[in-house]
């Protein structure tokens, strides 16, 4: 693995056991060291199950997969040097997972108290810095359910960067923030990456949002990467799907409604229209 | 014609299709078994493995006790008031109905020795178990799957914290630190109990009470073996528990369908285990 790539994924394929279908159909991606990568796709389109392979939640299969992240080979990779390449990632999920029997305080300072052999002065003093960073280190004291939505998303940010990982994975960062939550977080996700030179992955929907701040994008659809690139070369592609998606247009490849059987059958329009006959 | 036509569609049920049916339908039900039994086979063994990882986490544990401490607070809190005050009532009860059997065979003295030997070996294990149950593992496995519907336990995976080690073998172990402490309550307040229907109510002579209770009432026997139970009682209702919760479907659905699993398989093993330890105990 080039010494460069934080993350290295190759012709990986992915089925769910249980549900048995194909997810992913044979990815190749790359992320460098320092790049801020988003993975712009529709719902279904694999982005969450490329993360849970990354962060190790899901066994990457062994048909020719290839997944190494931060120099780790995730295929067969063993309980403990697992765990050891969690403890350098930080991540935020897409929905709050933040502990609900614990303070906000706590819940930031739980990664440092898990580990590091910090005191707790000295943990407190980052905990405050983190909530800062997020703007709110007023709520320190308040717990998660005495929160809104937008702010639970930014004390699940500090708390993914409290232990200053070497890599953050974002899964929806900016859903459910007011516009001011917005541009912090997304000014946040930016410095972080910047000033403590770590890589960052951006799983998303929200492409402005995205493309202010990614220096590479990835637009997957079906299991598939149909299209990469800078964010100003994709503006420019002529590729019909990436098109469509970056611009938002109701019309075009990428269908609104799920594939399966017609609206007229399920409405048994045929049989309405035999009736009346 | 017509009634040629009739003749060709009702054919009448001949021996064979009727021995062909009934072959089918034995088929069918040994596939049925089979995977019945195939499914429990896997289902024990999945729990067994989910026992082995507490237990290879346990030296873990015994380095961070303050984690049990806080369940053992929580389960305690949760189950002290219900295993009080029933004890209260099964003592008065047991009191009551001894002092009517006994009476008629002149042998009113030894109601505090009977009640003392019926909680000891059965009801004081069995009755805390059940209302520990009901308290504080329905609380456990409602936690957990709470936790796993809420991506808590996601998140502390990815952030390189074992689930096991930090949420479920704590409470394992609460669970079977707790249950030996509150059938040892249960058994000292229904004592009581019964002290105030037979004594303070009926008028039993107190030095009776006590001395026929120390005569006939065994400490390795009855107490010990008691105890014993409720260890292996403890066992079997938080394993139980902590499975349910942490396999839990994440959803509120889910999370309800398991809490009742708790209740329903943690109660059944409890009166199973029961019988089967009373007959090697006893």
């Amino acid at each position: 693995m080039d010494k460069e790539l934080a993350v290295s994924v190759k012709n990986l394929r992915f089925a769910y056991a249980k549900r048995n279908n194909q997810v992913l159909h044979g990815l190749d991606l790359e992320v460098r060291k320092g790049q801020i990568v988003a993975l712009l796709g529709g719902s279904g389109s694999g982005k969450s199950t490329i993360l849970s392979l990354i962060t190790g939640q899901n066994d990457v299969q062994d048909n020719g997969s290839q997944v190494k992240v931060l120099g780790y080979d995730m295929l067969n990779i063993s309980r403990r040097r697992l765990y050891q390449m969690r403890r350098q990632i930080g991540m935020m999920f897409q929905v709050s997972s933040l502990f609900t029997g614990m303070s906000i305080f706590d819940n930031v300072a739980f990664p440092l108290r898990e580990h590091s052999k910090l005191n707790e002065e000295q943990i407190k003093d980052l905990v405050m810095l983190k909530l800062h960073a997020v703007g709110l280190r007023n709520s320190w004291r308040r717990f998660p359910s005495e929160l809104s939505g937008g702010q639970r998303r930014r004390i699940e940010l500090a708390r993914a960067v409290a232990l200053d990982p070497d890599l953050m994975l974002y899964d929806e960062p900016f859903t459910g923030l007011d516009p001011i939550s917005l541009t912090v977080s997304r000014d946040l996700i930016r410095d972080l990456n910047f000033g403590l030179g770590i890589t960052s992955i951006i799983i998303t929907h929200d492409v402005p949002e995205t493309f202010a701040i990614a220096d590479y994008v990835y637009v997957l659809w079906q299991g598939k990467i149909v299209s990469q690139g800078t964010p100003a070369e994709l503006m420019e592609s002529d590729q019909p799907l990436t098109r469509q998606f970056i611009k938002g247009e109701t019309d075009g490849p990428l269908p609104f409604h799920m594939p399966g059987s017609s609206y007229a059958d399920d409405l048994r329009l045929h049989e309405h229209a035999g009736t009346q006959a | 014609m017509g009634t040629a036509k009739r003749q060709e569609t009702s054919v009448e049920p001949t021996a064979a299709m009727s021995v062909n049916r009934r072959r089918v339908g034995l088929v069918a039900s040994i596939r049925r078994l089979g995977w019945l039994l195939n499914s429990n086979i896997y289902y024990a063994g999945q729990v067994f493995w989910f026992f082995m990882g507490i237990m290879k986490r346990t030296p873990q544990i015994i380095g961070r006790f303050g984690l049990v401490w806080r369940q053992i607070y929580f389960v305690g809190t949760l189950s002290m008031i219900i295993i009080v005050v029933s004890a209260v009532f099964i003592g008065l009860v047991l009191g009551l109905q001894f002092y009517t059997i006994l009476e008629r065979y002149g042998q009113a003295q030894v109601v505090g020795a009977a009640a003392a030997i019926t909680l000891y070996r059965e009801l004081g294990p069995v009755l805390a178990a059940l209302l520990f149950i009901g308290c504080a593992c329905t609380a456990m496995t409602a936690a957990i799957g709470q936790k796993r519907a809420t991506s808590q336990i996601q998140a502390m995976a990815v952030m390189a914290v074992d689930p096991i080690e930090r949420e479920i073998a704590p409470r394992f172990w609460a669970g079977v630190i707790s249950l030996p402490l509150l059938t040892a309550i249960l058994m000292a307040i229904a004592i009581f109990g019964t002290y105030l229907i037979a004594v303070v109510h009926i008028g039993l002579d107190e030095g009776f009470f006590w001395s026929n209770m120390l005569r006939f009432a065994s400490f390795n026997n009855d107490v010990l073996s008691g105890m014993f139970k409720s260890v292996v009682f403890g066992v079997a209702t938080s394993l139980t528990a902590v499975f349910q919760g942490y396999h839990a479907t994440p959803t509120a659905e889910g999370v309800a369908h398991a809490t009742t699993k708790t209740v329903i398989i943690g109660s059944l093993l409890v009166l199973g285990l029961d019988f089967v330890l009373t007959a090697f105990l006893f």
